[in-house]
């Protein structure tokens, strides 16, 4: 096992194009560490560049204190689960696991109690004469696990494993790769571009958007305090939601209606003109079930409700507003980085499932706005920002700088790219 | 939709007849005795079934001189179509992994070069080669017809192999990397395995161009050492110039065509296509 350091690690292919843009991020020995983002983030790149698939273009790659920009695959004693699984298919299960051991020249013994080791922990026992084919989607999984523990590798890299399973065997599956990890206590990087993977898996969560990281935190920190649009629109699901918002003094005025937020909050939004306000969507309340003691450091507004989506333990509710150009451009621009399609402008209401509230009402909606973050429409930047709880945050450097410049050219209503640290 | 059984049951029957009516003629004349051929029997079924033209090929009577010839023919043409198609497949699984694999320069080049040489005519090569083999001395000898075969072969094989190859996922080679495998393991342990339905695809294919090869066969040998079945063939004319022994060339016809279909048959297992399932999701 072995600590992992990217130092200003950058992929740029043949085109010029940087699929990785100075990352550093350390992976602590034993850590459990995600690597997130929408499709053609690099998160994918990255991890075979940790693997050795891919070239370096620059910077340090360092397992276990050694650098090993320049070692093969097969040097780097590392296990990687593929997305496809890509297990063998003309050999057993029992042979697939056993593949790796059998390259490092084991004895027959010690290959027969390290395969039996594994599919007991993997529950493989009663497959291990059968062929890859005739396995189920969760088998083929697990096989492919135990091709990775099976070894004493320094740490485990996992691309995507669970997106090709359905919903439920993920559930199952992603408890099952948790509490695999936490008992063998390996380095662990994981790609995934799903945010419950993220936020239930990892020790730390590095969120990438087109190559460049964007903040490097504990799901808590990402959750609480994104550094911006970006972060606040990927993690949490059902989003955050963003509306156009003017701070006077403590008073925050919104589509429907004025808040009143704490003045540390307000104090860092100051003369700034229109803003973004992002609120979860769990931090509305219908006022009707409201405790009176969750009062503190909350406002109610009225709103007409467009639809409602009852689920049992809660219910979801949309209340469409209309927001200024500026906005709306950044927003739309926004909603494209996040691989989504919005159609409007809307904003979901997380409900107690014990609100009467229905379609077409007009309802006091309550809101924490305590919890509300404002963010520079123009660059992105979360100005609420509480940096002491906020994870790494990249500093600003001048090959970014740089690649951010050419990508504004490039595509004009871009700038909130440009505004990442 | 249903199918209509009687319908398929016909057409199978009209298309097994016309396919194998001539394959049943052959193996009937070879039971013919010689007597019978001569007269022009023109009945379907010998009048007077007999092993004798197998044993006279076979070398089971006293009169050696037939069989002799025979004999030496099929090893002949056992040893060469073996060695050429062992080459053509070792070098075509090779290239064509590159081919599959690799960026280089010329690629296309090499592919359309192949499918070129494919295309010419065999006939047309006569010549020059059998002037060149005079030259290099491999006139009359095993290489002189191995070399030939393995080339006119080669295209075939490696198009097939490259096609095959390509169906295999990218992932398999490098997840045996990251197992520990240098890429010649990979390559060994797992490409080739996947491949195999490929490579025996090509390996029947080339087996049989050189098994059943008559121009350069009777071009580039000139005695019985090298000869091959089929060029051995035409010298059966026996006595009289007007009637060839019918009922021997037939006979050799059924003992040649013998081990194609042994070799078909036990590979055919083999060329399941589907083999890499499995491997992936999907």
């Amino acid at each position: 096992m072995a600590a992992i350091e990217m130092k200003n690690i950058v992929k740029q292919y043949g085109d010029g194009f940087p699929a990785v843009n100075d990352v550093s991020i350390d992976v602590a020995d034993g850590e459990f560490m995600i690597l997130v983002g929408p499709s053609g983030c690099g998160k994918s790149t990255l991890l075979r560049m940790i693997v050795g698939l891919e070239d370096i273009t620059s910077g340090d790659m360092l397992i276990g204190g050694k650098r090993v920009n320049d070692l093969a695959p097969r040097d780097r004693n590392l296990a990687m689960v593929f997305q496809n699984y890509a297990l063998y298919p003309h050999l057993t299960v029992y042979e697939n696991i056993a593949f790796p051991l059998r390259l490092a020249g084991a004895s027959n013994e010690e290959v027969d109690k390290k395969v039996r080791d594994a599919s007991k922990t993997l529950e493989l026992d009663e497959h291990l004469e059968r062929k890859p084919g005739n396995l189920s989607g969760g088998q083929r999984q697990r096989v492919a696990m135990g091709r990775a523990i099976v070894r004493d590798a320094e740490a485990f890299l996992f691309d995507e494993p669970l997106s090709n399973l359905d919903a439920k065997l993920r559930g199952q599956m992603r408890t099952e790769i948790a509490r695999l990890q936490r008992r063998l206590g390996i380095t662990t990087v994981y790609v995934t571009h799903d945010q419950t993977e993220a936020m239930t898996l990892g020790d730390r969560v590095a969120v990438l958007k087109r190559g460049i990281l964007q903040q490097l935190a504990t799901p808590r920190e990402l959750y609480n305090n994104p550094v911006n649009l970006f972060v606040a629109g990927f993690i949490g699901s059902p989003p955050m939601n963003f509306v156009p918002a003017t701070v006077e003094g403590t008073s925050v005025k919104l589509p429907f209606g004025t808040v009143t937020i704490p003045e540390e909050k307000a104090k860092k939004a100051q003369g700034k003109g229109l803003l973004i306000a992002g609120i979860r969507p769990e931090h509305f309340e219908d006022a009707a079930v409201v405790d009176s003691a969750r009062g503190t450091g909350s406002s109610t507004f009225r709103a007409k409700v467009d639809v409602v989506e009852w689920l049992g333990n809660e219910a979801y509710a949309y209340v469409p507003f209309e927001a200024p150009e500026e906005v709306q451009a950044q927003l739309l621009q926004l909603e494209r980085d996040l691989d989504g399609e919005a159609l409007r402008t809307q904003l979901v209401i997380s409900l107690d499932g014990a609100s009467r509230i229905k379609e077409g009402d007009e309802a006091e909606i309550f809101v924490e706005t305590d919890k509300m973050h404002l963010f520079d429409p123009s660059t992105g930047e979360n100005l609420t920002l509480d940096e002491s709880s906020a994870g790494t945050v990249p500093a600003d450097t001048s090959t970014q700088a740089v690649a951010e410049a050419q990508d504004s050219i490039a595509s004009p209503g871009e700038q909130e790219a440009a505004t990442e640290t | 939709m249903r199918k209509t059984g009687v319908g398929t049951y016909a057409g199978f029957i009209v298309i097994l007849v016309w396919c194998l009516l001539p394959i049943a003629w052959i193996v009937s004349l070879s039971f013919k005795s010689l007597a019978e051929t001569t007269t022009g029997s023109a009945h379907f079924l010998p009048q007077d079934a007999t092993w004798d033209n197998y044993k006279v090929l076979l070398g089971m009577t006293s009169d050696k001189s037939t069989s002799h010839d025979f004999l030496a023919a099929l090893r002949n043409s056992f040893g060469i179509s073996i060695i050429a198609t062992i080459l053509a497949v070792l070098i075509a699984t090779l290239a064509a992994y590159a081919i599959a694999r690799l960026e280089f320069k010329g690629k296309r080049l090499v592919l359309s070069l192949a499918l070129a040489i494919a295309m010419f005519p065999v006939v047309s090569l006569v010549g020059p080669l059998f002037d060149m083999w005079r030259t290099f001395h491999l006139f009359n000898t095993w290489p002189g017809l191995i070399i030939p075969y393995m080339t006119f072969t080669l295209p075939l094989a490696i198009w097939t192999l490259s096609a095959f190859f390509r169906e295999i996922p990218w992932e398999m080679e490098q997840a045996a990397q990251v197992d520990g495998a240098t890429s010649w393991q990979a390559f060994r342990k797992v490409i080739v395995p996947l491949a195999a339905p490929g490579v025996f695809t090509a390996a029947i294919l080339t087996f049989f161009f050189a098994w059943n090869e008559f121009v350069l066969a009777i071009s580039l040998t000139s005695t019985t050492s090298t000869r091959t079945v089929p060029a051995q063939m035409s010298y059966f004319v026996g006595p009289d110039p007007f009637n060839p022994p019918y009922s021997q060339l037939a006979t050799a016809s059924v003992i040649v065509t013998i081990p194609v279909i042994v070799i078909v048959l036990l590979f055919q297992r083999r060329i399941v296509a589907g083999l890499t399932s499995g491997a992936v999701k999907g």
